[in-house]
C-alpha cells in the first residue's frame, strides 16, 4: 500500500540575483518515516527550507500538506501546519530552565498566570513516551549539548509537530549523544511523526533513514530508498561529476618544512567539545596542502588556532623552526604568515575603508609606509595600491579611493588575494578563497595559488569545494570531526573515495 | 579603470551636512513651537533673540565683547565633543566625557587655588587627570569586559563628589564658590597675548579659543594622517578585521579613552583657568558640558573639523537663550532646543542608510536594465 | 535616628521603582539611560496635579491623581526612547542621553512659562505643593510614613510576580535574553520591547514624583532630579536584574543617600567629619566595583542594547 504523504513540496524554484538556488527540486516526506535530504554545501539545502518556513517565497512550485495545497507565508504558518524544526545553532535561552524553553510561546494560562505543574506533567509525559529525558528545572546554560537538543525536539513535540526537521543535527553531538539521538528519531518516526533528516554524514542516513533525497548545485538529482543504495552510490549522487576545473601546474617540488602542526587542540565557540581534536601535519615550501571536509568538522578553529585569533588549548605550532604557540598576531605576520580568511567581510576588510587602506592593512607599520613621527605616507601607500590593483586587475568605481564596501565581492576578494600575496611570506594560508566568485575570479585566484606554490612557498588551503580541493592540491588533508582522517594523493585518489572520507564513512586508522 | 566624480548627492561628508542641517532645523521649529505655545505674541522675537545671540547689542564693540564670551564657553565644548567623537571613531561611547570634565576643574582649580602653580601647570594637570579617569573606563572594558557606558555614568558621579570635597578646600567661607582665580593667583590665568583687545577687551578670551580650534585640527590630523588614527578607526569600524592584522586592541583601547578623557579634563582646564566661572562645591548635578559635547559630536557629523562649527552653534544658542524676554520666556529654551537636535541625530543614522539603501536599489535597476555592459561587476 | 529610617525608606521606594523600571525595560532588551529624563517628567505631571487639584481633594483622590498624572507623563515620556530605539534602531545611549538633557529643559521651560503666566514677575522653576503633599504621609508618632513607601512595596511584589510567575514575564525575559528564539516561537519582539520600554516609564514616573516629596514640599525643576536616575541604574546592576535583589540593594543606597542627609544627627558618624559627599559617592563606588568583579558572570540580558533585526535569524 502507499504510504500518503505528509509534506510535498513540488517544482520549488527560487531564484537569487545571479543564481537559481533551487532549480526545479521535488521534495516528498511521508508520513511516519525518516526522509534524509543530502548535499554537499551551496547545494540549496537551506534555501529549500526556508521556503518551508515561509522565509522565501519560492518563484514556482507548490507545497502540499497531507495533499491539500498551502501557502505558508512566515514560520508561524509553517509552525500552525505542525512543521517544527530543530535548527544548527538552538534556539533556547540560556538562562530559562528546560521547561520555561519548551513551553515558551505556547504557554498553559490561567489569566494570564503560568500554570508551570500542568505544563511540567505534559512536557513529562513526552519526555517519558520518546525517551528524551530532560531535568526540567535545569538551566539550559547548565546542561550538556545532547540534553539542549533534546529540549529543542520536545519544544516540537510539545507544540504537537508532525513534520519535525532536523538540521544537521549530529555536528554538536559526541558519539554516544549521536547514537541516543539516532534511537529518538527511530522512535519519534514509530510514533507516526514524518522527521527530515539534513546531513551529510552518509553512516548516519545509512544507519537511521528510510530514504534519501539528493540535491547538487540547486538541482534534485533524485531520491533512492536506504534498502536499495549503498554509501558509494549516495556519494557518487552528491558529488559525482567531472572536476570543473583544470588547473595546470607542473608537480610539486617539496623543500623545507614552513609549517608543523604537532598534536592541537581548540576549543569550540559554539558548543563544549573540542572543535579541533589533536591534529598534527606539516606543510613544506612549495607544496599545497589541502585540509578538505565538510563545512563545521573544525577547519575554521584549525585556521583560528593555527593564525593566532584564537588561543589554543594544547599542542604546538611551529613557523620555519621558531615556535609560534602563542606569538602575537602581528608577530606570526612579520614571520612569514599570509592569511587569506574565510569571512572577508569579518575579518578580511575594513569595509567602510577605502581599496587603498585595505590593501595596506598587514604592512600599514612598515617604514613604507609611514614615518618615523608616525605619520602614514600617503603618496607612498597610493603608489603601492595603485601597483597592486594593475597588478592583480582590481576593478573598482574610483581606484585605490574606492570604499572597499561599494566593490564587488568578486573584486573585494582578489584585493585581499593580493595583500596576502604580494607582502613577504612564506607560508599563505587560503580558507575558500573562492567562496561566492563567479568561474573567471576563481580561475584566476588558483592560478595565484599555484604561482606562490611555485615561488616556493608553502600554500596551506582550506576549502570545502571538491573540484578546487582536486584541482589544486599537491596533498589533501581530510578532516571529520575535529580530527585529519586521512591523507590522500589526489593523483591517485578519486572524488567519490574524497566524499566518502568527508562524510566520515571511511577513515586511516592512525599512523 | 576610469576615475570618476561621485556625484554631489552620494558622498558621504554631503549626507551628513543635509542630515546635521536637517536636525538643527526641525530642532529650531519645535523650539518655535513651544514659543508660540507658551506666548504667541513674542515668539517671533524671542526665536531670533536666540539665533542673534550677541548680535542683539547694537554697538559693535558690545558685540564683539558677547562674541568673546560665546567663545570662551565654546572652548570647553569643543573639546567635550572632540573627546566623544574621538572615542566613537574607535567605537567607544564616552559618556563620561562628563567625568572627565569634572576631574579636570578640578585638578586645576586646585593646582592654581591651593597650590598656587601658574596656569601651563595647572592645564597640564587637568589634562592629566582627565586621561586617568578615561583610562578607568578603559582598562575595565579590556580586562574586564564591563561596558564603558556603565563604568563612565558611575564614574562621572564619583567624579563629581570626589571634586566637590577636593574643591571645598579651597572655596569661599560664605559661599559654596571656589575663590576667585584673579585675586588668589592671577599666574594660573590662560594668557591672553593680546587677544583680548581684539574682543573689546573681554578679559576672559584668552588664548584657550585658538588652543581648542587648534586642538581639533590635531585631531584630525592624527585621526586622517597618522598610524595612530590609522588603527583606532580601524577597530571602530571593523574590530575583528583590526584583530585580524594584528592590531593590539586592548591597548588601542585604553589609549583611546584615556586620549578621549585628556581632552574633556584639558576643556575643564581650558574654560575654569579663565576665570569665567567659580565651581560651585554643593552642585548636585554633573555639569552639562560633557553631555552637551555628545550632542555636538553627532550634529557636527563626527567630524572634527565639523564639530567646531556644531560646537559653536550649540553654545551660540544657549548664549543666545539668556537674551530672550525673561518676562515671557525662560533662557532653557536654548537647552531645549539642543537636547531636541541630539534626540533627532539618534536618527541620522537610520536615514543615512535608508538613503543610501534606496541609492542602491536604483543602481541595481538599473544595472539590471542594462546587465550586458560590465559594471565593474563580478563577472571580468 | 527615627529621621533616618524614615529618609532611608523613601529614598529607597526613590531607587526601588525606577530601578524596576529600568528592569523591564532592560529585560527586554532596551537600556534605558533616560531613566532621569523620565523621572523629571513624572514628577513634573504630579507636581502640576497637586498644584491645581483644588485644597478640599480628598486625600484619597489626591494620591490616585497624581500618581496616575506622574504615570501617564512618565510613560508617554518613555515613548520617545522606545521609538527611536526600537522602530529606528537609533543609538539607546545617545537618545537616552537626549531625553535626559530635554526632560530637564522641557520641564524648566514649562514650568518657567507657567509661573510667568501667572506672576509676571515670578521666573523661577518651582512649584509648590505644601498643603497638597499632607495627603501622602500620616505621622505616627514622629515616623512620617509615606503612602509612596507601601506603592513602592506593592510595585516590587508585582514586578516579581508579573516577571517570574505570568506569561507576559517570561515572553519579555526572552525577548531581552534570544530575540531570535522568542521570534521562532512566535513572540512579537517589537511589542514586548514596547511594553518594556512603556512600563519603564511608568515606574520612572512614579518614582519622579516620589522623589521631589520625598524630604521638601516645592521643587525647582531647573535641578532635574539630581541623578537618582542614574543612581537608580546602579541599583538595578547591584541588583543584578533581580526584584528581590534590587529592593535590598534600594535599602543599602537609600541608607547612604539618607545619611548624607542627616549624619550630623547621629553621634559617632559626625565625629567622623567624612564629608557627605562621601556618602553619596559611595553607592556609585559600590556599583562600579561590583561591575568590575561580576561582569565576567554578569547577570545582564544578553540582547540588551542591540536593536532587533528581523532578517538577522
Amino acid at each position: 500500500m502507499e504510504q500518503p504523504y505528509a509534506i510535498e513540496m513540488l517544482n520549488i524554484t527560487k531564484r537569487f540575483p545571479g543564481i537559481v538556488a533551487n532549480d526545479n527540486i521535488t521534495l516528498q516526506l511521508k508520513k511516519g518515516e525518516i526522509h534524509a535530504l543530502l548535499g554537499e554545501n551551496g547545494a540549496g539545502k537551506s534555501t529549500l527550507m526556508s521556503v518551508l518556513f515561509g522565509l522565501y517565497r519560492p518563484e514556482e512550485g507548490v507545497i502540499k500538506k497531507d495533499g491539500q495545497i498551502v501557502e505558508i507565508k512566515d514560520p508561524n504558518d509553517a509552525n500552525a501546519l505542525g512543521i517544527g524544526m530543530v535548527h544548527q545553532h538552538f534556539k533556547l535561552v540560556e538562562c530559562f530552565s528546560v521547561l520555561d524553553n519548551i513551553i515558551m510561546g505556547m504557554e498553559p494560562c490561567k489569566h494570564g498566570f503560568l500554570q508551570k505543574a500542568e505544563a511540567r506533567e505534559k512536557v513529562m509525559a513526552l519526555s517519558d513516551k520518546y525517551g528524551l529525558s530532560v531535568d526540567p528545572d535545569a538551566l539550559v546554560e547548565d546542561i550538556t549539548v545532547g540534553m539542549q537538543q533534546r529540549t529543542e525536539i520536545l519544544k516540537m513535540l510539545y507544540r504537537e509537530n508532525e513534520i519535525l526537521i532536523f538540521d544537521e543535527p549530529t555536528a554538536v553531538l559526541t558519539p554516544q549523544e549521536i547514537d541516543e539521538l539516532m534511537q529518538i528519531m527511530r522512535g519519534l518516526a514509530a510514533e507516526g511523526k514524518s522527521i527530515l533528516f539534513i546531513s551529510h554524514k552518509l553512516n548516519e542516513i545509512m544507519s537511521v533513514a528510510d530514504r534519501c533525497s539528493v540535491l547538487r548545485k540547486g538541482k534534485y538529482i533524485g531520491t533512492v530508498n536506504i534498502a536499495d543504495t549503498s554509501r558509494e552510490e549516495l556519494s557518487r549522487m552528491m558529488v559525482g561529476r567531472d572536476v570543473e576545473f583544470k588547473v595546470r601546474k607542473a608537480d610539486a617540488k617539496p623543500a623545507d618544512t614552513i609549517l608543523k602542526v604537532e598534536n592541537l587542540t581548540v576549543a569550540s565557540k559554539v558548543h563544549s567539545n573540542n572543535a579541533v581534536k589533536g591534529v598534527s601535519f606539516e606543510a613544506r615550501a612549495g607544496e599545497i596542502v589541502c585540509i578538505a571536509g565538510i563545512d563545521g568538522n573544525g577547519q575554521t578553529e584549525l585556521v583560528y588556532g593555527i593564525t593566532g585569533l584564537e588561543p589554543v588549548k594544547s599542542g604546538k605550532v611551529t613557523l620555519c623552526g621558531k615556535d609560534i604557540t602563542s606569538a602575537p598576531i602581528r608577530q606570526r605576520s612579520i614571520m612569514g604568515m599570509s592569511h587569506i580568511p574565510e569571512d572577508r567581510h569579518k575579518h578580511g576588510m575594513v569595509l567602510d575603508y577605502s581599496l587603498e587602506y585595505n590593501l595596506v592593512l598587514q604592512r600599514y607599520f612598515e617604514p613604507e609606509f609611514v614615518n618615523k613621527a608616525g605619520f602614514l605616507k600617503r603618496s607612498a601607500i597610493r603608489a603601492y595600491a595603485e601597483r597592486l590593483i594593475k597588478q592583480f586587475d582590481v576593478r573598482s568605481g574610483q581606484g585605490p579611493v574606492t570604499t572597499a564596501r561599494s566593490m564587488s565581492g568578486g573584486n573585494q576578494q582578489k584585493a585581499i588575494v593580493a595583500r596576502e600575496m604580494d607582502k613577504e611570506t612564506k607560508l599563505l594560508i587560503a580558507v575558500q578563497p573562492t567562496r561566492g566568485l563567479d568561474i573567471g575570479a576563481i580561475e584566476y585566484i588558483h592560478k595565484q595559488i599555484v604561482a606562490q606554490r611555485d615561488a616556493g612557498k608553502a600554500v596551506l588551503l582550506v576549502s570545502l569545494e571538491l573540484d578546487e580541493v582536486m584541482a589544486l592540491a599537491d596533498r589533501i588533508l581530510v578532516m571529520y570531526e575535529g580530527e585529519i582522517v586521512g591523507e590522500l594523493d589526489p593523483k591517485t585518489t578519486s572524488v567519490e573515495e574524497l566524499g566518502l572520507y568527508m562524510a566520515g564513512a571511511k577513515r586511516e586508522e592512525a599512523k | 579603470m576610469k576615475k570618476e566624480k561621485t556625484p554631489l548627492m552620494r558622498r558621504s561628508g554631503f549626507q551628513t551636512l543635509l542630515a546635521s542641517l536637517a536636525c538643527i532645523l526641525i530642532g529650531l521649529l519645535i523650539g518655535y513651537i513651544a514659543l508660540l505655545i507658551i506666548n504667541p505674541a513674542g515668539a517671533n522675537e524671542a526665536i531670533s533673540t536666540i539665533l542673534k545671540n550677541f548680535l542683539t547689542y547694537s554697538k559693535p564693540k558690545t558685540q564683539l565683547k558677547y562674541l568673546g564670551n560665546t567663545l570662551v564657553k565654546t572652548a570647553p565644548l569643543l573639546m567635550c565633543s572632540l573627546s566623544v567623537l574621538f572615542a566613537y571613531k574607535a567605537g567607544l561611547f564616552n559618556i563620561g566625557a562628563a567625568g572627565q570634565y569634572v576631574v579636570g576643574a578640578g585638578a586645576s582649580l586646585y593646582l592654581a587655588l591651593g597650590l598656587g602653580m601658574p596656569w601651563y601647570v595647572c592645564l597640564i594637570a587637568a589634562i592629566a587627570a582627565g586621561a586617568l579617569l578615561g583610562a578607568i573606563p578603559g582598562l575595565l572594558k579590556a580586562y574586564r569586559n564591563v561596558n564603558e557606558v556603565i563604568s563612565c555614568i558611575m564614574l562621572n558621579w564619583i567624579s563629581l563628589y570626589s571634586v566637590n570635597i577636593l574643591l571645598n578646600k579651597v572655596k569661599e567661607p560664605t559661599s559654596p564658590y571656589t575663590y576667585v582665580l584673579s585675586n588668589t593667583n592671577s599666574d594660573a590665568i590662560i594668557p591672553s597675548l593680546g587677544l583680548s583687545k581684539l574682543f573689546s577687551k573681554n578679559q576672559y578670551v584668552t588664548i584657550a579659543i585658538p588652543m581648542a580650534v587648534l586642538v581639533a585640527v590635531l585631531i584630525w590630523v592624527i585621526l586622517e594622517k597618522t598610524k595612530l588614527g590609522y588603527e583606532l578607526k580601524a577597530t571602530g569600524f571593523n574590530k575583528n578585521a583590526a584583530k585580524y592584522c594584528g592590531m593590539k586592541e586592548k591597548k588601542n583601547l585604553v589609549l583611546t579613552m584615556s586620549i578621549s578623557g585628556a581632552l574633556a579634563g584639558m576643556g575643564a582646564g581650558m574654560f575654569f583657568l579663565t576665570g569665567f566661572e567659580q565651581w560651585s562645591c554643593t552642585q548636585s548635578a554633573v555639569p552639562a558640558m560633557g553631555f552637551n559635547g555628545i550632542a555636538a559630536a553627532f550634529l557636527g557629523g563626527l567630524n572634527p573639523i565639523g564639530v567646531i562649527f556644531s560646537s559653536y552653534f550649540i553654545q551660540h544658542i544657549t548664549n543666545g537663550g539668556a537674551y530672550v524676554d525673561k518676562t515671557m520666556y525662560s533662557a532653557q529654551i536654548s537647552d531645549f532646543v539642543s537636547a531636541i537636535i541630539i534626540y533627532l541625530c539618534g536618527f541620522v543614522f537610520f536615514f543615512k542608510y535608508a538613503y543610501s539603501n534606496w541609492l542602491s536599489r536604483k543602481d541595481e535597476k538599473k544595472n539590471a536594465n542594462a546587465s550586458d555592459s560590465q559594471e565593474g561587476g563580478d563577472a571580468e | 535616628m527615627i529621621l533616618l529610617i524614615q529618609y532611608t525608606l523613601i529614598f529607597a521606594s526613590v531607587l526601588l521603582l525606577v530601578a524596576l523600571g529600568g528592569c523591564f525595560s532592560e529585560h527586554s532588551g532596551v537600556i534605558n539611560i533616560g531613566l532621569e529624563g523620565i523621572m523629571v517628567m513624572g514628577a513634573l505631571g504630579g507636581a502640576l496635579m497637586m498644584k491645581f487639584l483644588p485644597g478640599d481633594t480628598s486625600a484619597f483622590m489626591m494620591i490616585l491623581l497624581v500618581v496616575l498624572a506622574s504615570v501617564i507623563l512618565g510613560a508617554l515620556y518613555s515613548l520617545l526612547l522606545a521609538v527611536a530605539s526600537i522602530n529606528f534602531k537609533a543609538d539607546q545611549t545617545l537618545v537616552g542621553s537626549a531625553m535626559n538633557l530635554l526632560g530637564a529643559a522641557g520641564a524648566t521651560v514649562f514650568v518657567k512659562a507657567m509661573n510667568t503666566a501667572e506672576d509676571v514677575n515670578n521666573v523661577s522653576s518651582t512649584i509648590q505643593y505644601i498643603e497638597a503633599k499632607k495627603a501622602f504621609i500620616v505621622n505616627i508618632g514622629g515616623f512620617e510614613f509615606n503612602w509612596f513607601m507601601l506603592l513602592a512595596i506593592i510595585a516590587l511584589v508585582l514586578s516579581y510576580i508579573t516577571l517570574y510567575k505570568t506569561r507576559f514575564g517570561l515572553r519579555l525575559m526572552a525577548c531581552g535574553e534570544h530575540p531570535q528564539a522568542a521570534d521562532s516561537v512566535g513572540i512579537n519582539v517589537c511589542k514586548m520591547r514596547y511594553a518594556g520600554v512603556l512600563i519603564s516609564g511608568v515606574l520612572g514616573g512614579l518614582g519622579g514624583i516620589v522623589y521631589i516629596t520625598a524630604g521638601v514640599s516645592e521643587w525647582k525643576f531647573e535641578n532635574g532630579v539630581a541623578g537618582f536616575g542614574f543612581l537608580a541604574l546602579a541599583v538595578m546592576i547591584f541588583g543584578q536584574w533581580k526584584p528581590l535583589r534590587i529592593a535590598l540593594a534600594a535599602l543599602l543606597f537609600g541608607l547612604f543617600r539618607a545619611l548624607s542627609n542627616v549624619y550630623t544627627g547621629i553621634g559617632f558618624l559626625n565625629a567622623l567629619q567624612l564629608p557627605s559627599a562621601l556618602y553619596n559617592m559611595l553607592p556609585y563606588i559600590i556599583s562600579l566595583l561590583v561591575l568590575a568583579f561580576t561582569s565576567k558572570k554578569s547577570r545582564a540580558p544578553k540582547a540588551e542594547g542591540i536593536p532587533y533585526d528581523k532578517g538577522m535569524r
